[in-house]
């Protein structure tokens, strides 16, 4: 049963991504339900990242890369010529597997984004960063000193001032690759929470290789392995009853 | 005693005597400089141009060579300033990545870079001919521009390539253009390499005669204008140190102490205002 409540946000339609002659992502077709946390699971090497900077182009920038089949995000095939790459990634925040926060203030890390699209209003500006620090609960621990480098950050508050600095564009996809792999358990938790309380209003899509976290924060599992889809599906469906012996392996540990 | 050991031994004396020997040729060459020059160091040199029967010893100073070069240095920094930034930029970030071109670029400015400054010199002294200008600030300012290029923006390239390509990522998935991660991200995180590319070249501009000598001229005076000939540091030293005079001569020396006390001036102030910025980098 592949059951999604609603139109999918993201859909991938024979989608094959070769590096030069490797093929990397082999033939994938997947749904990626709106509003909902989905997680890509699999182990090291399997593609995860590139499905993922396949859906925000970050792939176009990597040398000898060939993209083939189609991308439909809200119905637009963002790989068909003429389209506007800067207004698809728009759509799309990332949260890296390290914490990449840009050379300037706190303030200006988070106001990079609406600063590039346009935005001069400087009382607008602080209630953009004012509120997505909030949202990125990250506000009260760095209200007074928000023109502070963000390279003085911990690890785990430098992860939640790039979800706020993302979510400051107005996504409407959230997109994660091993964001809490480089943080400390709290901070991951810390992260893991926000992103609970932000599928209400976003589509996440997350990579990691952390069982436990699909277990505690996945609507909908996908499995990938060697560049294949083997099995997606809702959480609890795809983790307690698996129907795949690579997907019963893979879960039980014996393939890693 | 193992051989390891020995070894071990062996390359910190080697490393010893390099560093030692370097220093203590720099030393010598500033000494020398500053015992043969200092007699003749009085405030009057800075503050004053050269009076009547300077060259033989007598009244003025060298006001007129060290404006000039800062003229020169400063405005030849600026030209080639505008000219490496986009070179670097479409280095690093615009060519297409199978293009030969950048391979062929790089290749052209190390060339470029060993080229005797003399071969500048003639190529404007060229330029001068063919459209019949006269020596001038302007001519020696797009000389020795042409000299500072391939410095600067080999340096800044070398600076460019140390930036984290997921910095890049960071800003491309906000949706930034090349253009505004390069203009807005990668400037920032390469301030101080860029500033020490900068600095590189300005310093190898403000020393260099041989590119000014048949561009820029000579004079007494305060050049006001693009199109007059204009005095420099280098060309002080060297026509004085020409002269028969030994007093002449001692000027030449005081004249060097000034031009390097102005390069370590200017390296200091950069290094400071470097340090400002260098606050926000990531790495």
């Amino acid at each position: 049963m592949s059951l999604i409540i609603g139109r999918p946000h993201i859909s991938l339609k024979n989608l094959n991504v070769y590096y030069g002659h490797l093929q990397v992502l082999k033939n994938i077709t997947l749904d990626i339900p709106d509003r909902q946390i989905t997680v890509i699971i699999g182990p090291s090497g399997c593609g995860k990242t590139t499905l993922l900077k396949t859906l925000n182009r970050l792939l176009d920038s990597v040398e000898g890369v060939r993209v083939e089949g189609r991308v439909l995000v809200d119905g637009e095939d963002i790989y068909s010529p003429g389209v506007e790459v800067t207004r698809i990634r728009k759509k799309m925040g990332l949260l890296s597997q390290r914490p990449q926060v840009l050379p300037m203030s706190i303030y200006d890390n988070v106001a990079y984004g609406p600063r590039i699209h346009g935005l001069k209003n400087k009382q607008q500006l602080d209630q953009i960063v004012e509120r997505y620090l909030r949202i990125a609960g990250l506000w009260d621990e760095v209200k007074d000193r928000l023109s502070e480098p963000a390279s003085r950050l911990s690890l785990g508050q430098q992860q939640r001032l790039c979800l706020a600095r993302g979510l400051a564009v107005e996504p409407e996809i959230i997109l994660g690759d091993e964001p809490t792999s480089a943080l400390d358990p709290q901070s991951s938790q810390n992260v893991e929470k926000c992103l609970l309380s932000l599928k209400s209003q976003y589509t996440v899509l997350l990579v990691t290789h952390i069982l436990r976290q699909a277990r505690r924060i996945a609507d909908y599992i996908v499995f990938l392995y060697l560049g294949e889809i083997v099995e997606h599906g809702p959480a609890q469906e795809v983790l307690n009853n698996p129907r795949d012996p690579r997907t019963k392996a893979y879960l039980s540990g014996e393939i890693s | 005693m193992k051989w390891r050991f020995l070894e071990e031994k062996i390359f910190r004396a080697v490393m010893i005597i390099a560093t030692s020997l370097t220093a203590l040729i720099l030393i010598l060459i500033i000494g020398t400089v500053v015992v043969k020059g200092f007699k003749a160091l009085k405030l009057e040199m800075i503050f004053r141009l050269p009076q009547g029967g300077y060259y033989f010893g007598r009244e003025g100073g060298i006001l007129n060579s060290i404006i000039g070069s800062l003229q020169l240095a400063g405005g030849a920094t600026i030209l080639a300033f505008f000219f490496s930034l986009p070179i670097v930029f479409y280095l690093n970030y615009f060519s297409k990545s199978k293009s030969i071109w950048p391979t062929l670029i790089r290749f052209s400015l190390d060339v470029l870079w060993g080229v005797p400054s003399i071969v500048y010199g003639a190529f404007g002294f060229l330029l001068m001919t063919w459209f019949g200008w006269t020596a001038s600030l302007l001519l020696g300012i797009i000389t020795l521009a042409l000299l500072e290029i391939p410095i600067m923006s080999r340096a800044m390239d070398e600076v460019l390539k140390l930036v984290p390509p997921d910095l890049l990522e960071a800003s491309f998935s906000l949706g930034a253009t090349k253009f505004e991660t390069a203009w807005k991200v990668v400037i920032r995180q390469a301030l101080p390499g860029i500033l020490t590319a900068i600095l590189i070249a300005f310093g190898r501009a403000i020393g260099d005669a041989a590119s000014v000598l048949l561009t820029a001229g000579y004079t007494d005076n305060i050049t006001t204008s693009l199109f007059q000939p204009v005095a420099s540091l280098p060309l002080a030293i060297f026509f004085q140190l020409g002269t028969p005079y030994p007093e002449v001569q001692q000027r030449a020396y005081a004249a060097a102490i000034i031009l390097t006390l102005i390069i370590l001036l200017i390296s200091y102030l950069s290094r400071r205002i470097t340090r400002r910025y260098a606050k926000h980098l990531v790495f």
